[in-house]
């Protein structure tokens, strides 16, 4: 019987032949994770269900992410909370502020996660890993503390959603478009509880790091994961890199779908996310002349190195507007001392930006860029909900790193050819 | 159980950063995030919440972020129960495994409005709107997931399949 990616991954952590969509199984995880604001609730309910160690030490991974350099003490205690335990338990995987990165830029980087794994994440993005070929689904604090103490959780087995991307990438067009303009087709809960399956020649030419991006924002399509079947490009990606073995998994050709939606790029434009959804979407020459406050290029959606190369290379020579701040947050250390050598964070620093240390801050209004009343931000993250990035009559934007930097140049959301 | 309460009404697509503003996440002390509970889509509710209230929302509720911060500050403000057309898939599991009830039930979130005063059977999933005369029938509860509930949340359920475990039962 023909099987998806998604259920044939999820089958054989289930120690099934076949599973089928909607049933109820019981799953070994590869990888748990936790972070600073969700990690303290798991170790609280972890505690409280009388196991005396982890499942496995290498494999619970904590990375405090959202409130570092700690901001406050309350922060502070939080994360020293996590050190204590993972002193306790002995992990291996705990990632400390000036070794560490944004959890969803980190993980794959590090090759602590590969095609065909199963991973469980208290984080809503931990579906990014699906870029790889893995099974990757956000949770909670308590379905962590689970994992954490059984190495398995429960899953209903989604149906899939394929989605075929046609065509050409135009100039300026990448992953962000790609899934942008998919979750203003589809609407923030246009694949609640199901699998999203990209495919198709736009996306086979994507790199990781785009395919990255467009498994990220799958729960903002309220998907459970987001998955793109494993080639050449990720073989090349998690060779050397994979701590631990991968088996690539593939579609079969008839395997049933709920829908198959195909899409032309050839003629997309970069999209725009107005507030106060990420389905609000629009091509960006309907989005002239809003004017911006804050730019931040950053984010486990859009921290990565060619992230940053392209918006340098709509920065180069050029100046930050006068009236707006432009922030830059490379997602990983490893990620910032490539664009240090590439001369990246000279050109950030000479355009008037300011370039930050890895951190969640200011992507869901934690710091490093909170947003009076009344300011607008255009930002390369993943949300735009009402308070996101600070105040609740603020105002988020949601774009890419080329159209972020073009607009931090002229003030107002403007496309990458506005500046050329 | 019988639940019973009066609503308050919300929209859809209601996410967890309306329900808990991630400005409050530096501390997971339920009666800490109950005072900022739905700040961001009403900042008055937690003023005026009362116990054993219910709130009623529109599709997608509890869209977004993975925090279960948003369910215990809902629980923590003495809600009863959250009624939606739909609810965001973590939030879903979020709210079962800390015992915070929730119905799926599209007729009721259309026809229920705000203030009216309800009665829910939280085993049969019956809801019944005393102020408009009206029941309403929820979406059935998957049996494991009632297995979890009468554990009383996920933990619950985890320690006594553990406690089984050494004692070679199944």
């Amino acid at each position: 019987m023909a099987m998806t990616i998604t259920e044939k991954i999820l089958a054989a952590h289930a120690g099934m032949d076949r599973v089928e969509p909607g049933q109820l199984i019981n799953v070994k995880v590869d990888l748990a994770l936790g972070n600073d604001i969700t990690a303290p609730v798991a170790v609280r309910e972890f505690e409280r269900i009388g196991v005396k160690t982890v499942w496995d030490r290498e494999r619970v991974v904590i990375v405090p992410d959202h409130f570092v350099p700690n901001k406050d003490i309350k922060s502070a205690e939080q994360v020293k909370g996590l050190r204590e335990f993972v002193r306790k338990h002995n992990l291996t995987h705990f990632y400390e502020v000036g070794r560490m990165g944004v959890e969803h830029c980190l993980l794959p980087e590090q090759g602590l996660v590969g095609p065909g794994d199963l991973v469980i994440g208290a984080d809503s993005h931990t579906c990014t890993y699906g870029a790889l070929g893995a099974f990757s689904t956000g949770v909670g604090s308590t379905d962590l503390a689970a994992a954490m103490a059984l190495g398995e959780t429960w899953l209903k087995v989604p149906e899939s959603i394929k989605f075929v991307y046609n065509g050409e990438l135009p100039r300026w067009v990448g992953g962000k478009d790609l899934i942008l303009y998919t979750i203003g087709r589809i609407g923030v809960d246009g694949a609640l509880y199901m699998a999203m399956e990209f495919a198709g020649p736009a996306v086979e030419t994507l790199g990781i790091e785009g395919r990255l991006t467009m498994a990220n924002m799958a729960v903002e399509a309220g998907a459970k994961n987001g998955i793109v079947p494993p080639d050449e490009i990720t073989r090349r990606y998690v060779e050397g890199r994979a701590k631990r073995p991968y088996k690539f998994y593939q579609s079969d050709a008839d395997a049933r779908y709920a829908q198959v939606i195909e899409i032309d790029v050839s003629k997309l434009e970069p999209q725009i996310a107005f507030p106060h959804l990420p389905e609000n979407t629009r091509p960006v020459s309907e989005a002239a002349d809003v004017i911006i406050d804050q730019v931040v290029i950053g984010s486990c959606t859009n921290g990565r190195l060619s992230d940053l190369q392209l918006a340098a290379e709509v920065l180069k020579g050029r100046r930050v507007n006068n009236n707006l701040r432009l922030l830059v947050i490379p997602g990983t250390q490893d990620i910032y001392m490539q664009a240090l050598r590439e001369g990246l964070v000279e050109q950030f620093i000479e355009a008037g930006a300011a370039v930050s240390t890895p951190t969640c801050g200011p992507c869901l209004g934690g710091h490093m860029g909170i947003l009076a009343k009344g300011e607008r931000a255009l930002a390369t993250t993943n949300r735009n909900f009402v308070g996101r990035m600070g105040h609740p009559e603020s105002e988020v934007y949601l774009c890419n790193p080329a159209v972020a930097a073009a607009s931090a140049v002229l003030g107002r959301i403007a496309a990458p050819w506005e500046v050329e | 159980m019988l639940l019973q309460g009066k609503t308050w009404k919300f929209g859809a697509d209601v996410d967890t950063d309306a329900i808990i503003p991630a400005r409050y996440l530096n501390t997971s002390d339920p009666a800490e995030l109950a005072k900022h509970c739905m700040e961001d889509a009403d900042p008055g509710f937690p003023g005026k919440v009362q116990p054993g209230d219910i709130i009623v929302a529109d599709k997608n509720f509890g869209c977004g972020s993975s925090r279960e911060h948003a369910p215990i500050a809902i629980k923590a403000a003495g809600v009863s129960c959250v009624i939606a057309k739909s609810f965001a898939r973590i939030f879903y599991r979020n709210a079962f495994n800390i015992g915070l009830p929730i119905f799926e039930c599209p007729e009721a979130a259309l026809a229920i409005r705000e203030g009216d005063a309800l009665t829910v059977d939280s085993a049969q999933g019956l809801i019944k709107n005393l102020t408009k005369n009206e029941t309403y029938q929820a979406t059935p509860v998957p049996e494991f997931m009632q297995q979890i509930i009468a554990a009383g949340g996920l933990i619950g359920y985890v320690s006594e399949r553990l406690r089984g475990a050494e004692q070679g039962v199944k």
